[in-house]
């Protein structure tokens, strides 16, 4: 080969790297761009419509200007609380056996697999799912079928998660507890859960703060609700169900209140995440050698 | 008041690995016996046999008889009982992280589900006297958590919390072998004190360690016990070559 | 015979006072109390195996989330699968009042998932394309690139991306991206690119598959970000060195050293990626149209699967709509399971035993 060629050659490879480097920029730039404009947008439009009648009105007829989505708001922590309360126990004793008695076998493989995979399903399948099991023999919507949807996603989750915090907590610990002569069941229970528990608690955070903001499960199931409602056998109304109905209709009003509404679903979002963020950065097992 | 261990053709194994050949040996009460030999001898998995902690492996069988006392452990009992009568102190201090230096003395009894608040205070009291941490640490029973004392101290802690359970019989499992040489020490002097209410049986690599606490020492080799006699008799004039080869430090 | 040489121990064990708590060992009064009582304990046989079968059955809860789900599925699409068959997937009708294609025929019962097919491929596919090259070049950055102090914050940002949930993003595409495009963008794709037949000038609402590819791409970005990046810094630096001593610029030492080492499990994170935009339902909803037709201009409107499902579930007209319906779901349930399963299993292999693990 002549000088020239590897010199160009040389060159070309020089000239590719930096073309590459300058890609990567423009990518990260181009990630972050939406990112941050969707944030000061929200801000934007939706600070100016948070006032105290947002949290404790309901929404106005159309026409009249004001009113809230205080009944979203409660109607999603009604969600939320029913769905926790079935999904959390399930989600984390089926991670207690995943890592405290199936660990390795063949059984808590298959568990797992299918966990990851269940994660990947359309929430809207759920809410089918949550239709057809509950809406459907009962024939009419309602706020448990809502909350049951949201616990069928909630499960495969918490159970992942708490798996995975439980195999971070050290061998010995847990032979420590059973050198003593404790049983097994109080072993697990109240020394490894317990050492784990910040973790597991950021885990049931993180799917506490997926499952808010799901719209679709909710559209066949709970259905929504203009007024206040805390039956759990009639149509409950939901944030993010809200925000979609308003944001889709052709009244300013609405509008703006979807705006207020997601940045009220944001900051909570946001402020799970960061919390999860920093307890996970601290370390999950302070103390713990 | 400790008892004697009777141990009767034992063998162990850890999936197809038979770490335990046939071993034989009494251990008597109120006495310390030591257990020396090579890394990997089978010494730790001997111990674990002991308290029938060998067993949580799932890959791990045993065979062959184990008298505490006047209980044969494999058949006589399950293993939490077991284990509630023989205690067990492991190499690296494992104090639980959660709790304050006071649940860790009394996690043995709290967990079983003994409540009463002041037999415990005495006890953890009383645990931890014996154990030489009581005036470390008085001040701080409940404020300062298990693991945030120094490593020697979370040493004793551990076997405080051994204690607390009155255990007929001490495993330890080279107690003192991630611990500095003061630490170790003061160890040692307290299962030279130990001896006197419990029966010991200490694993360690420190052969000037087994020659000072212990009457009674056992050789292991390649998963065989190879001698077990008086400490004196084993460090002056070993019956068996191999036994006098590990001693003079030739091997190990 | 050799001299036996024994190093000199101590033989009498010392008696020295640890620190002044005195000799004697304290004689426990209460004793036999704490003994009894462990003693009465029993063994916790009963405890510990009811314990272990009821973490059993929360285990075993996930098998039957996805047999339930399936079940209902099934057991609910029947009308229309007996009554189309496979052909209710690929079918088209003529409209008894105009003469033309249709699809979606609720009066007459009358139902052809094909739009929804073809839009949710269309619309995940445009995503895949827009998105891959960016959350590469973003895992790229951040692994090889980014300095160190910039790493934690950007990564944290590619997080809340992920967080956002889908009807913000709908919220914010309907008002701030669709406007955009509609007045900015579109008008630049018809004039420079309408020769392709892909951008016709046929949609003054800005809606359509363009628009709900960009939404998904953003929505589907920090999945396959995030992935790569795992991926990536799995990697053993060995390799990385290998190739720079050879005198490789960064950018082959990326190319050779490490995308080449990690490129199974950046396709199992693009598939990954590609199975969450098949199924992702509000935003896509808000900005594709929601019209049951086949279009070649992206600038059309269209549908997606989970978008009709979405849209008319609540108010089908009759139980043979209710059935298509939930025969769509069905098919959008086994399509992901198949796809999330073979990215799954392409990340285990690659966290298993992987090719880079020579040193």
């Amino acid at each position: 080969m002549s000088v020239e060629t590897t010199k160009f050659r040389s060159r070309v490879r020089t000239l590719t790297d930096g073309a590459v480097t300058g890609l990567s920029i423009l990518a990260t730039l181009l990630v972050v761009a939406p990112l941050i404009a969707i944030f000061t947008y929200l801000i934007y439009k939706g600070a100016s419509s948070l006032n105290l009648a947002f949290f404790t009105q309901i929404p106005k007829p159309v026409g009249e200007s004001g009113g809230g989505m205080a009944n979203a708001i409660l109607g999603s922590g009604i969600l939320l609380g029913i769905a926790s309360v079935i999904g959390v126990p399930i989600g984390i004793g089926g991670g207690i056996y995943l890592a405290e008695f199936g660990r390795g076998t063949k059984l808590a493989n298959a568990v797992r697999f299918t966990a990851d995979v269940l994660n990947g399903v359309p929430s809207i399948v759920m809410g089918l799912a949550a239709y057809a099991l509950i809406v459907n023999p009962q024939k009419h919507f309602s706020a448990l079928s809502g909350g049951v949807a949201l616990a069928i996603m909630m499960i495969p989750t918490v159970c992942r998660t708490t798996e995975e915090m439980l195999l971070m907590v050290p061998h010995v610990v847990r032979e420590a507890a059973l050198g003593l002569g404790v049983p097994n069941w109080r072993s697990v229970l109240s020394i490894t859960v317990k050492t784990a528990s910040p973790g597991i608690i950021t885990g049931c955070m993180l799917a506490f703060a997926r499952v808010a903001g799901e719209t679709a499960p909710l559209i066949f199931t709970a259905l929504g609700n203009q007024f206040w409602s805390v039956s759990l056998n009639q149509p409950i109304a939901a944030l993010p169900l809200q925000i979609y109905v308003y944001a889709l209709s052709p009244y300013d009003d609405w509008h703006r209140l979807a705006w207020a509404g997601s940045l009220v679903l944001i900051i909570l979002i946001v402020a799970a995440v960061s919390l999860v963020r920093f307890v996970t950065s601290r370390g999950v097992l302070k103390g713990a050698s | 008041m400790g008892v004697g261990i009777e141990v009767t053709n034992l063998n162990a194994w850890y999936g197809t690995n038979h770490s335990l050949q046939d071993i034989n040996l009494n251990m008597p009460g109120n006495h310390a016996t030591a257990l020396i030999g090579p890394s990997g001898c089978g010494k730790s998995t001997f111990v674990r046999c002991l308290n029938r902690m060998h067993e949580t492996n799932p890959i791990a069988r045993v065979t062959g008889s184990v008298r505490i006392g006047d209980l044969d452990i494999y058949n006589d009992c399950k293993p939490v009982e077991v284990r509630r009568r023989v205690g067990m102190v492991f190499q690296r201090p494992n104090p639980f992280p959660t709790m304050s230096i006071y649940d860790n003395v009394a996690a043995g009894l709290k967990l079983n589900g003994y409540n009463n608040r002041r037999e415990l205070d005495e006890i953890v009291e009383r645990s931890l006297k014996n154990s030489a941490l009581w005036d470390e640490v008085k001040d701080d029973l409940k404020k300062k958590s298990g693991a945030s004392l120094s490593g020697g101290q979370q040493q004793r802690l551990c076997i405080a919390r051994a204690l607390a359970v009155d255990p007929e019989v001490l495993l330890m499992d080279e107690p003192a072998s991630a611990l500095d040489p003061v630490s170790t020490s003061k160890i040692e002097d307290l299962i030279f004190q130990l001896k006197s209410q419990y029966t010991i049986v200490i694993v360690t690599h420190n052969m000037q360690q087994a020659a000072r606490v212990a009457e009674k020492t056992g050789f292991f080799l390649n998963g065989r016990m190879v001698e077990f006699d008086s400490t004196h008799k084993i460090f002056t004039n070993p019956s068996d070559k191999r036994t006098e080869d590990y001693i003079t430090g030739r091997f190990g | 015979m050799p001299e036996i040489r024994i190093p000199q121990v101590q033989l009498q064990p010392e008696l020295s006072t640890p620190d002044g708590q005195g000799l004697a060992v304290e004689a426990p009064h209460e004793v036999s109390a704490v003994r009894e009582f462990l003693l009465s304990r029993g063994n916790s046989a009963i405890a510990d195996r009811g314990f272990s079968w009821l973490m059993l059955l929360c285990a075993l809860s996930i098998f039957v989330i996805v047999a339930m789900i399936a079940t209902e599925l099934v057991v609910n699409s029947q009308l229309s699968w007996h009554k189309f068959g496979l052909r209710f997937f690929y079918q088209a009708f003529t409209d008894p009042d105009t003469g033309l294609k249709m699809y979606w025929d609720p009066v007459n019962a009358r139902f052809s998932a094909l739009p929804f097919i073809y839009g949710t491929l269309v619309s995940s596919f445009l995503a895949l394309l827009i998105s891959v090259p960016l959350a590469v070049g973003l895992a790229i950055f951040l692994t090889e690139m980014c300095p160190r102090a910039l790493r934690s914050p950007l990564a944290f940002l590619t997080e809340l991306l992920a967080a956002i949930p889908s009807v913000i993003y709908g919220l914010w595409a309907v008002f701030v991206l669709v406007p955009i495009l509609r007045e900015h963008v579109n008008p630049l794709l018809i004039h420079g690119l309408g020769w392709t037949g892909f951008f016709n000038d046929n949609n003054p609402t800005g809606l359509g598959y363009l628009s709900a590819g960009v939404i998904l791409a953003i929505m589907i970005l920090p999945i396959i970000s995030s992935l790569t990046r795992e991926v990536m810094t799995a990697v053993p630096h060995s390799q990385r060195e290998a190739v720079l001593a050879l005198g490789a610029t960064r950018w082959e030492m990326i190319r050779m050293g490490v995308l080449r080492n990690a490129r199974i499990g950046i396709v199992g994170a693009i598939i990954l990626g590609l199975g969450r935009a098949l199924g992702e339902t509000m935003a896509v909803a808000m900005v594709i149209g929601a019209t049951p037709e086949i279009h070649r201009s992206l600038l059309a409107n269209g549908s997606s699967m989970a978008t009709v499902i979405a849209n008319e579930y609540a108010e089908a007209v009759g139980d043979m709509h209710l059935s298509a319906l939930t025969e769509i779901g069905l098919a959008l349930f086994v399509v992901t399971i198949i796809v999330n399963a073979l990215a799954q299993l392409l990340m285990w292999v690659v966290t298993r035993g992987t090719p880079s693990q020579t040193h």
